[in-house]
């Protein structure tokens, strides 16, 4: 279906201030139902599987079924996706398994600030060889031709 | 008329779009404006997280020159990009965006992106960080845009940013911006934007042409399905000259799930051979010789790749595979002997080779598994997708801009970087063309470019806020919110609301053009090869997918975004169809290939630049020349 929506966990984020999948699906693809308190994926044939969805939802109430036209059934991906990184589970059509984890970021989550340090650079709005935070931010002069 | 009601926004700088070069935009721009007291808002039609095309994720940063430790000039990088696109590209502006790109890696670098060490094991040896190639630096990069787009939030405030209101038209008068409108994607809003100057930065096009899946798997595009040519669509209503757009993307990835093949050609040295093993660049290399001085450049083109390898399927030597098994075989091959240092070798290519999918191409990861594929156990098919707009990437489309102020030759340069042809409306990103290979990095030090250009001049001109008639306003409300009106007007017509002659729905439209493109303008299922009679037929056709367009219908407000996404893709079919017929050659033979003129002509070696006159309704297609640094 692409990505889909599992009845029993889904709760339609009712202790959330928003539904965390529609808040994410950058192609407005989740829709809540406000009577069942239940999401769906509107148009599986207009779903990326871009998985954010599944990675956002606190009920870990979604998941992936590979798209009906190519992808032989049985198998499945599933993240979990933490603050510094992030774990796969990947099922075998055969039933092998295998689980990785990568890492996803190397700061505390919100902190990241604009100027990364650099400070403000040139700060000349004038100047229009050097952006924000250069020369420092390039650790070298900016090139100009000869 | 629904009753939506209006919102009227104002601000100096309006951002609209939310991927790399908007939020390298928003960075910038915010710092500028609290120095000089201006201010910025951004309109997105998602949420900033995952909006765009990095929304998934990539494994690797595709640009990072390497300026610091002197890996790379500046000059190489502009050499390697004309010499991809066969001669054709702005070398003023692969310069500017290459002078800056390691800027924005090493603040991505600061805000929290992992991007990996150099290795013992990489065939670069200066520089900081662990190359995939030449040009690629490697990253853990599933949260990249999450991390790029904390940045922008953090920079610009979230009071300034309206996320899932879709921008349908731009507002110009005598050739100078002064808003746009849009509608909420949630609400019931219609949103009028009045700014001094504007940012374009709303991606490629994905859509135009017909996919190779037939169901399901229609999103499972390789560029992503929510970028709609609304960039396009922005610059060419308004009158702004576009370059390039003939020049589309096709990309060669894993067969049907499009998983990316940068890391095995490029970190693993993996070959691609054709059914039989035969390594199709060797054995279709005397095909090079027929592309001029392109097909004796190293690396050789992307299009000349595709080309070669399109040959061998035209003579029914396909599938082509990529051979994953034998490229991890001999880069082990090397540990032979030392069995603990071979096991760990092994784990690590295997973690890399999922990792490459799983941060940017889940699809793939789940079609090996479910075909029980084990890429060091056995090869992987690989096959030419369909045609996408991309001038990020290895296409060019996009809108013709001023160069920087110190590089660009005088007939590149109108007074501020990045802007177009249109008073005060910039242009960054997939919005900006002949200016290919910014990728990820690339966009968001261009949006950054522009948008100091832009705060340039608002500081420069200091500009009044531009009036806008009510009546105008009025004239696009109803415009934009005419396809609900139809459904409600004619809904009752019929027992069932797919099937009704007063209208038709945007799904059913998406197809109608993807059908005529694919079939006339050199899609896949026409084996990417058209001539002038099918483009003339299919531009005869499009013409009354034109018409068409006004009698959309839409039941809800997705339904209402679904139809202006695919008017806006039909512009950009429109500009493809008439640049690809007033090029008489063919110089891309692995992006499309003119039947009735099949070769290069160096006469050529010129930019098609075409505009359309929003007060006529006329469009013209001319050349410009294309001047080197």
């Amino acid at each position: 279906m692409p990505t889909f929506v599992m009845t029993e966990k889904c709760d339609g984020c009712k202790g959330q201030d928003k539904t965390a999948c529609m808040y994410i699906c950058p192609n407005d693809l989740i829709v809540l139902d406000k009577e069942k308190m239940k999401a769906h994926n509107r148009a599986p044939d207009e779903c990326w599987e871009c998985l954010c969805c599944v990675k956002i939802c606190p009920q870990q109430a979604m998941d992936l079924r590979g798209y009906a036209d190519f992808v032989p059934m049985g198998a499945s991906c599933v993240p979990l996706r933490g603050s510094q990184d992030i774990m796969w589970t990947v099922k075998f059509r055969n039933g092998d398994i295998k689980r990785f984890k990568f890492p996803t970021r190397t700061t505390e989550e919100g902190m990241a600030a604009p100027d990364g340090g650099y400070g403000a650079g040139t700060d000349d709005i004038a100047d229009v060889v050097h952006l924000y935070t250069e020369p420092a931010s390039l650790g070298v002069a900016v090139s100009t031709p000869k | 008329m629904p009753n939506f009601e209006t919102v009227e926004v104002t601000t100096d700088f309006l951002i609209v779009g939310g991927g790399m070069a908007a939020c390298g935009a928003a960075v910038e721009a915010a710092h500028w404006a609290k120095k000089h007291g201006l201010q910025v808002t951004l309109v997105d039609k998602a949420a900033m997280d995952r909006s765009g095309a990095v929304a998934m994720g990539l494994s690797a940063i595709n640009l990072y020159v390497g300026l610091r430790d002197n890996e790379n000039t500046v000059m190489q990088y502009v050499e390697y990009v004309r010499n991809d696109l066969m001669g054709v590209a702005r070398d003023d502006l692969v310069y500017n965006v290459a002078r800056h790109v390691d800027s924005t890696v090493h603040l991505f670098e600061k805000w929290g992106l992992p991007i990996w060490p150099k290795g013992d094991d990489d065939p670069f040896r200066i520089g900081p960080y662990q190359r995939g190639g030449r040009w690629q630096a490697m990253i853990n990069g599933e949260s990249y845009k999450v991390i790029v787009a904390e940045a922008a939030k953090n920079a610009l405030g979230v009071d300034n940013i309206y996320e899932r209101v879709f921008i349908v038209d731009p507002i110009v008068e005598n050739n100078r911006f002064v808003g746009c409108v849009g509608f909420s994607t949630r609400e019931e809003k219609f949103y009028v934007f009045r700014a001094k100057v504007a940012l374009c930065a709303m991606g490629g096009c994905v859509g135009v042409f017909r996919p190779r899946s037939s169901g399901e798997g229609l999103g499972r595009s390789w560029y992503p399905p929510f970028s709609t040519g609304s960039s396009a669509y922005f610059t060419i209503k308004a009158g702004a000259e576009m370059t390039c757009q003939e020049v589309r993307f096709i990309p060669v990835r894993f067969k049907d799930a499009y998983g990316p093949v940068g890391a095995w050609f490029l970190l693993f040295k993996s070959t691609a051979t054709n059914a039989f093993g035969e390594v199709y660049m060797q054995t279709n290399a005397g095909e090079l010789d027929n592309w001029g001085k392109y097909g004796k450049v190293k690396p050789i083109p992307a299009n000349l790749r595709n080309y070669l390898g399109m040959m061998d399927v035209s003579a029914g030597k396909g599938p082509l595979y990529m051979q994953t098994a034998d490229a991890i075989k001999r880069l082990a091959a090397k540990y032979e002997g030392d069995e603990k240092a071979f096991k760990k070798k092994m784990k690590h290519l295997h973690d890399e080779a999922w990792e490459d999918f799983l941060d940017m191409t889940i699809s793939q990861a789940l079609l090996w598994a479910a075909c029980n594929i084990h890429p060091e156990q056995q090869e992987s098919e690989i096959a030419a997708a369909e045609p996408y707009f991309i001038g990020s990437h290895s296409g060019a489309s996009g809108a013709w801009i001023s160069g920087p102020d110190d590089v660009a030759p005088p007939e590149y340069f109108w007074g501020y970087a990045n802007l177009t042809t249109v008073d005060g409306l910039f242009a960054a990103g997939d919005a900006s063309g002949a200016s290919s290979h910014k990728f990820s990095s690339g966009s968001h030090a261009e949006g950054r470019i522009a948008a100091k250009a832009a705060c340039k001049y608002l500081v420069d001109k200091n500009p009044d806020l531009p009036a806008l008639d009510p009546a105008v306003v009025e004239a696009l409300k109803a415009k934009v919110l005419a396809p609900l009106d139809r459904f409600v007007e004619f809904k009752d017509f019929t027992t069932a609301p797919e099937v009704n002659p007063n209208y038709i729905l945007p799904k059913q439209y998406k197809h109608r053009i993807q059908k005529l493109m694919d079939e006339y303008a050199g899609g896949w299922g026409a084996n990417f090869t058209t001539s002038k009679m099918l483009l003339e037929k299919g531009m005869w056709y499009l013409q009354m997918l034109k018409e068409d367009s006004e009698k959309l219908a839409a039941r809800d407000l997705n339904e209402l975004m679904r139809c202006w996404e695919n008017i806006h893709r039909t512009w950009v079919a429109e500009s493809h169809i008439r640049t690809v017929l007033f090029r008489e050659e063919t110089r891309w033979p692995g992006y499309y290939f003119r039947a009735d003129f099949p070769k290069m002509d160096d006469s050529w070696e010129v930019f098609v630049n075409c505009k359309y006159d929003p007060n006529s309704g006329e469009w013209e297609v001319f050349k410009r020349d294309i001047i080197k640094l």
